[in-house]
């Protein structure tokens, strides 16, 4: 039971502080429950559909199907991400300063939790997909004896919810005019750690194999397998052998959000024309 | 103002322009291992060095199984009693650790020679 709770945590943990994030970036904006709960759902159901057609998923493209699935909807992710700090940092003043704009800011900004909703279910989806093939292999090899293996799997789960909760609750702590840039960082960093994954994922692929060679190995200090190491896995890509290829895509993401944002950026108050007000 | 929608698409398509991969196979060496009665069978298998590797991994038990390794950087998900392909290398010579990620206790060692 122990095992089971552990592997299913281990899986559930990166999906959590992904929701648990996007929580926090969006609780300003009405009706963000629905949305972030359709991306938890829309997830889980797509997870299902991929543990059922895993063999199919796997045997496509050569046997590479499931990688460049994966590739894919990490893909998909970054740039979901990319698009909702750049949003972010075009709009994100007028939505903090009590939406004068109610009408405009509430549309807009709907735009941006759609955007999110899909990084929530993707973070769901790809996390899920393995839960559902584990608890699933249990339950059909195991029958009964499998019971309490699955009840295991059942607390990784809440557990999961748990990180969720802890994330989101220890990001609403920090004071609101400074939640803005935090987790505009956050998200960056979240971005580019997904790029340098979907990068791992190609070359596994045989798509992307070039500047493959590991650039250094710090398993010694932190190993991808702690639980500090998954941690900073999904929020700032860490990993302990990276590849050149994947520093160079993981800074490249980074540098391109920043100048982004900075491009789209509203002018500074002192150039921008008078407001009628 | 650019959408949502419009970024999938665009997504996607980049997925379709990247896609078509060149496949090295042929230069690549074979290994064949299973996974039987959550045991990899055999738990010891070689391969040459500075050559891609295709590991074919045959799942026999009912029950799925994800072959990981950090040192080779793969994850891969193999369904119950399915087969799938991990692709790795070049490597130096060295024995390389891989496990079960749904069965840590079951791990085994690729010698690369």
């Amino acid at each position: 039971m122990l095992a089971a709770l552990i592997i299913v945590f281990r899986e559930v943990f990166e999906a959590g502080l992904i929701v648990g994030i996007v929580m926090a970036v969006t609780r300003a904006v009405p009706r963000r429950t629905l949305w972030v709960s359709g991306g938890i759902v829309g997830g889980l159901a797509g997870a299902c559909l991929v543990a059922l057609f895993a063999e199919v998923l796997s045997r496509a493209f050569a046997g590479s199907g499931q990688e460049l699935f994966n590739a894919a909807i990490l893909a998909v992710a970054v740039v979901m991400l990319t698009w909702h700090n750049v949003w972010m940092a075009r709009h994100g003043r007028e939505l903090a300063a009590e939406m004068r704009a109610a009408g405009e800011a509430v549309a807009a900004g709907r735009s941006s939790l759609g955007a999110l909703a899909i990084v929530v279910a993707v973070a769901v989806l790809r996390e899920g997909s393995e839960v559902v093939l584990f608890l699933y292999g249990i339950l059909a090899s195991e029958g009964s004896s499998g019971a309490s293996v699955f009840a295991g799997g059942v607390a990784g789960l809440v557990l999961g919810a748990a990180v969720c909760a802890l994330t989101y609750f220890g990001l609403l702590h920090i004071p609101g005019r400074h939640l803005f840039a935090v987790t505009s960082l956050m998200i960056a960093f979240l971005a580019a750690g997904m790029a340098s994954q979907a990068v791992a994922f190609l070359a596994q692929a045989d798509v992307l194999t070039a500047l493959g060679n590991t650039v250094w190995d710090t398993s010694w200090l932190l190993s991808d397998a702690s639980i500090l190491g998954k941690a900073l896995h999904t929020l700032i890509g860490y990993t302990d052998q990276p590849t050149a290829m994947q520093l160079i895509v993981y800074l490249a993401t980074l540098g391109a959000t920043f100048v982004l944002m900075r491009l789209f950026a509203p002018p500074s108050p002192r150039e921008r024309p008078l407001a009628a007000e | 103002m650019l959408s949502v929608r419009g970024l999938l698409g665009l997504v996607i398509v980049a997925l379709f322009c990247v896609g078509a991969p060149v496949r090295a196979e042929q230069y690549a060496a074979t290994v064949e291992i299973a996974v039987k009665d959550k045991k990899f069978d055999p738990a010891e298998i070689k391969a040459p060095a500075d050559k891609r590797i295709v590991i074919h991994v045959v799942n026999r038990d009912g029950i799925a199984m994800e072959f990981e390794s950090s040192t080779l950087k793969v994850e891969k998900v193999v369904a119950a009693n399915s087969e799938a392909i991990v692709r790795v290398g070049p490597l130096k010579p060295g024995k390389y650790e891989f496990f079960d990620d749904f069965n840590q206790k079951n791990r085994g060692t690729l010698i690369v020679e």
